[in-house]
């Protein structure tokens, strides 16, 4: 038997090993392919257009697709998002069935696994209502997918707003529509900032229920009822068929490309909260 | 009081006013509703999913019987519907992942919580939020030129696209969330409790899973639910890793295709009774991953309350 004091040695060691592991993980993954990419992310890279002959293997189509994706399920969550959540602390009586109700959907669209968006977007969007595979049918799933971040982060950001201001603005006879558009939202700009980028992320990041809405087309999309070809589609098609050393380095860099993304977008979020923090309340 | 002479301007003055303030109130008014429907976008989508997802899986049912859906043996479309093999790749290595994953996660969120020192803990939280934020695409990719050859070498597999594979992915993609919930209720624990089990004498390593792990334990269960939710519902980096043969594993060393998998891998060409089949594939994950909500509520009952 080992004694107490052993025990402890052996349960921290575990500790230690389990932080290191962790570390050593995402340092590994990171670093492997930003390593192995990096060279191969030029300008003539980012700013070709891509065929699938091989003659052109750039990822130009794939950005701007990958663009057009995150603006119009912004612009179609983003309002959405807001509007419920004002709704959900500013109108609606907390507790009430109703409230009850609109908080047990959104947290079940939260629970829903991505790919039966993708799913249920190409079963409504592309064939029942007649979108086909485009940049439209994939930015309502992910709008829909979206929906629950930003409600939930927008209640707390609105949720934050201190009560004074609502009473100082009620005083003074101000509307209820009035304080939300001049005092609540400005307040909590921060907070819904942090949730549209986090959208940002999670747009950026998915890949299942693009492809089966959206559509895998890889070139430019001249409208959003074009088929288009996102970042991680892309990365996933192009490992698909690695045969030689130059579709490898292709694959390594277009991971290199996310990854370089996801992290710029971190540090946004970081830039964004710590001024948040750092606000007057 | 100079009342008198203001009685007809007033008069006027008030009848604007009332005009306005019943502008007013009609803005306020649709706004109110505008706010109302907004929040029904999010009903109104959980119930389309719902209808849609069990409108379009009837055909399958009824052709195939759910028993033989739910326990075949053998995936033929269009004949043959059986998906107990992707129940059984999506629980395996769902299982697997969690025994690797979810140990090294907890330590972790201890190590966070109490061992490491704040400017260790300042680096260290932002590099996990990095795990966290990495598309799962990047880590099926990572976990097809490393970890499957890896596999291949060290058990000598023909191919290292195995379930192994994929519980290992998936074990590294649910670390942040075991993490980052588990540290979260490490310290919310009170802090009388650590004091008192110090002040008795025990060492800091017995507190910490005397003590403090067993006082956050909702919290902690609840990262591990939510871990398990994410590897059932991931898709992209298992079809990677995973080598999605639609037939029974005999071990964690051969491929296997998750439920997940099988709706991606087929739904963009199927029709018919076939669509309807994945559509069933889709109802049997969601039946899953409901199954997990309901015991995160179970577990979080008493802190609704």
């Amino acid at each position: 038997m080992l004694s107490r004091n052993q025990k402890d040695l052996v349960l921290n060691g575990l500790i230690w090993l389990s932080a290191i592991f962790t570390v050593f993980f995402l340092l590994w993954i990171v670093f492997y392919i930003v390593s192995n990419g990096i060279a191969y992310v030029d300008w003539a890279f980012i700013t070709d257009n891509y065929s699938r002959t091989g003659d052109e293997v750039g990822i130009w189509p794939m950005i701007v697709s990958t663009i057009y994706m995150v603006a119009l399920s912004l612009a179609i969550a983003a309002p959405i998002g807001v509007m419920t959540a004002i709704y959900l602390t500013e109108y609606a009586k907390a507790g009430s069935a109703l409230v009850k109700v609109i908080r047990f959907c959104t947290e079940s669209l939260a629970g829903i696994p991505s790919i039966i968006y993708g799913l249920f977007g190409l079963t409504f969007f592309v064939g029942v209502l007649g979108l086909g595979f485009s940049i439209l049918a994939g930015a309502l799933t992910l709008a829909i997918l979206i929906l629950p971040v930003i409600i939930r982060t927008s209640e707390e950001a609105i949720i934050a707003v201190p009560l004074a201001y609502r009473e100082a603005s009620y005083g003074l006879g101000a509307s209820r529509l009035y304080t939300i558009v001049r005092l609540i939202l400005p307040a909590a700009m921060p907070g819904i900032a942090t949730a549209l980028v986090l959208s940002i992320g999670r747009i950026i990041g998915e890949s299942a229920p693009v492809f089966l809405t959206a559509g895998m087309v890889a070139s430019i999309p001249g409208s959003i009822f074009d088929s288009g070809r996102t970042l991680t589609v892309h990365l996933y098609m192009l490992t698909t068929e690695l045969y030689t050393q130059h579709d490898w380095n292709m694959a390594f860099a277009t991971a290199t490309v996310l990854i370089v993304l996801v992290l710029m977008i971190n540090l946004i979020t970081k830039l964004i909260s710590s001024r948040f923090n750092k606000a007057s309340y | 009081m100079s009342s008198t002479s203001a009685i007809p301007s007033s008069e006027v003055v008030s009848k604007k006013a009332m005009q306005r303030c019943k502008r007013r109130d009609f803005v306020e008014q649709a706004f109110h509703l505008l706010f109302m429907l907004s929040a029904f976008i999010g009903v109104l989508s959980v119930i389309t999913i719902g209808f849609f997802l069990v409108t379009e899986s009837i055909d399958a049912v009824e052709y195939a019987g759910m028993s033989n859906i739910v326990f075949g043996l053998e995936w033929l479309p269009p004949a043959l519907f059986g998906i107990a093999p992707m129940i059984v790749g999506s629980l395996v290595s769902t299982a697997v992942a969690v025994v690797i994953g979810v140990p090294i996660g907890i330590l972790t969120a201890v190590f966070l919580a109490e061992i490491a020192p704040k400017a260790l803990v300042n680096v260290l939280r932002p590099a996990i939020e990095l795990l966290a934020g990495i598309p799962s695409v990047v880590y099926g990719f990572f976990g097809l030129v490393v970890i499957v050859p890896l596999i291949e070498q060290v058990f000598n597999v023909p191919s290292g696209s195995t379930i192994l594979a994929g519980s290992i992915v998936l074990a590294i993609m649910i670390l942040p969330t075991v993490i980052v919930v588990s540290e979260t209720s490490l310290r919310a624990v009170p802090k009388t409790y650590k004091e008192g089990a110090l002040a008795l004498g025990a060492s800091k390593i017995y507190t910490i899973f005397n003590v403090l792990l067993p006082a956050a334990r909702s919290g902690v269960l609840t990262g591990v639910i939510l871990g398990i939710a994410r590897a059932v519902g991931e898709t992209m980096a298992i079809i990677m890793v995973m080598g999605n043969a639609p037939a029974m594993p005999g071990s964690i060393l051969e491929p296997a295709r998750s439920l997940t998998a099988n709706i991606a891998l087929e739904m963009s060409y199927a029709t018919g009774i076939h669509s309807s089949a994945l559509y069933a594939t889709g109802v049997v994950l969601l039946l899953f991953v409901m199954m997990l909500n309901g015991l995160l509520m179970y577990i979080n009952r008493e802190r609704v309350k």
